[in-house]
């Protein structure tokens, strides 16, 4: 019940400045080329989804943004655990590591453009870098809070580095990668928009900017909303993923 | 005994640091070789006397790379210290209290994983093609960050605190400034952190957009011209300002919070 009236709360705000801003655009702002009335553009927006070219959009920016993820997941993860295991390796790719890391991957597309032109491709790499860096580092912490004493465990059964890797250290690994896995589901996202936005004329970011070089506010409106939906319901499909295993992991024996 | 005590992790540290400059060094001679034998085009990848003949160019003359990345820093600072006032401001308030939080924050995390570059084409049809208008943008994507951190730092107060306070009778304004923000320090530096990240990002991303001066513009026109030695070099002043900015910030978060570790 608390919950609910929680829910109901948080529902005032945006619906007293939805409807300022309904009251705004039927006042001040009736010829403006930046602002409709929200119920305008929920309209474009119903018109869109029946149109079907928004789902297309939509399922680019999400392909790309699953490639760039998961191309980012299966380098980040192996080296991650290399890098935890040795504390040598890890001390010597420090400086490259350190170097590589704080470059925002945005300075990175000029480059995919001219190596992979317009599309997917040069999309999925920037990606894959920019999600490359946190679950490295992520897996890499991860490693080192491995239970010293499973360690021993492999250690005595004489286990090879791939039989630790996959029976000991994979698995109890777990959890963290999911944190990993619900942050860089984030970055993804917002990496991809910002690509489409800036160059790369596909996927739900080039919706919003062609619709603005149309003048065409009320679509302009419907494409932020539905990016900002999608995004949160990503968001909030990758928390609970990840509290879900969280929670599995610890009741497990 | 004291001088191998002395001596023993200053000697790791040597051959630690060593370590990772010769793989450094070894990564750019694999540049150098990809480049010299034509493994990688040069379309694409420019060789690194090229790029560095180019960085060094660019950095002296006028109107070059030197004045680029001077209006890049400038954009990022602006638009973070503008983001950091109204994050710190407004997560005060949030933070302090339970019931603005309980109407505000869900929104705040609707709000939250919008790209901020996805209200570019907004600003950019209400303000125009022009500085002002990218420094909105960086400053309205670098406030979630700080403001969110802050309201969460504000939040966490511990009650003992609040009890001196309700004790020694200090009014709101007191208890935020003495208690709240103090105590608040170590998240808001952090989600300063991001922030700076975030602003140096929308940055770029409004300078290719808007075609306003900068390090952005520049990579980009390098790229249209396939000039791969200018692109190159605008991309390590890049990755340059967002080493030494986040460096900068690591070395102020431990100064300044230090009395939380002790």
């Amino acid at each position: 019940m608390r919950s609910v009236f929680g829910v109901l709360k948080g529902l005032v705000l945006p619906l007293v400045l939805l409807l300022l801003l309904e009251l705004a655009t039927r006042t001040v702002l009736v010829h403006s080329d930046t602002i409709v009335s929200p119920i305008v553009a929920m309209g474009t927006l119903f018109k869109m989804f029946r149109d079907g070219a928004i789902w297309r959009m939509t399922g680019f920016t999400l392909a790309t943004s699953g490639l760039g993820l998961t191309l980012a997941a299966v380098l980040a993860v192996p080296s991650g655990i290399a890098l935890g295991l040795s504390a040598r390796a890890a001390a010597a790719s420090f400086l490259t590591i350190e170097v590589l890391r704080p470059l925002p991957s945005i300075a990175l597309a000029p480059l995919a453009l001219i190596v992979f032109g317009f599309g997917l491709r040069m999309e999925v790499s920037i990606i894959a870098f920019a999600c490359f860096w946190p679950i490295l580092v992520l897996s890499q912490a991860a490693v080192r809070q491995v239970e010293p004493r499973l360690l021993e465990v492999g250690l005595a059964l004489r286990f090879n580095a791939w039989d630790r890797a996959v029976k000991i250290i994979l698995p109890s690994i777990v959890p963290r990668l999911f944190v990993a896995l619900r942050l860089s589901v984030a970055i993804a996202l917002v990496v991809a928009v910002t690509i489409e936005v800036a160059m790369n004329p596909n996927g739900m970011g080039y919706g919003l900017v062609s619709a603005q070089q149309t003048l065409d506010p009320a679509s302009m409106m419907a494409w932020l909303i539905w990016i900002a939906v999608v995004g949160y319901l990503l968001n909030a499909m990758a928390s609970a993923l990840q509290r879900r295993i969280d929670r599995t992991v610890r009741v497990a024996p | 005994m004291t001088l191998s005590g002395l001596e023993g992790p200053r000697a790791a540290g040597l051959v630690r640091h060593g370590g990772s400059v010769i793989v450094l060094g070894a990564v750019l001679t694999l540049w150098w070789f990809a480049s010299h034998f034509g493994w990688v085009s040069k379309v694409f990848l420019p060789t690194p006397e090229a790029a560095v003949g180019s960085l060094l160019s660019g950095m002296s003359s006028t109107g070059g790379l030197g004045e680029d990345t001077w209006l890049t820093v400038q954009r990022m600072l602006i638009g973070w210290l503008i983001a950091s006032l109204l994050g710190v401001g407004i997560g005060a308030v949030v933070g302090m209290s339970r019931r603005a939080r309980v109407y505000v924050q869900p929104m705040l995390e609707f709000i939250r994983p919008l790209p901020a570059s996805a209200v570019m084409p907004f600003a950019i049809s209400a303000f125009g093609l022009n500085p002002s208008m990218v420094l909105f943008v960086v400053a309205f994507g670098a406030v979630w960050p700080v403001m969110l951190a802050t309201a969460h730092g504000m939040a966490s107060v511990e009650p003992q605190l609040k009890e001196v306070a309700a004790a020694m009778e200090l009014g709101k304004p007191a208890f935020i400034w003495k208690i709240g923000l103090p105590n608040a320090a170590p998240d808001i530096l952090a989600g300063m952190r991001l922030s700076l990240t975030v602003a140096l990002i929308v940055s770029i991303v409004g300078e290719m957009l808007a075609s306003q001066a900068g390090l952005g513009r520049a990579v980009l026109l390098a790229a249209r011209s396939f000039q791969s030695s200018e692109l190159f070099a605008g991309v390590v002043l890049i990755g340059a300002i967002g080493f030494a900015s986040n460096l900068c910030l690591a070395a102020a978060e431990r100064r300044l919070v230090r009395w939380k570790t002790i």
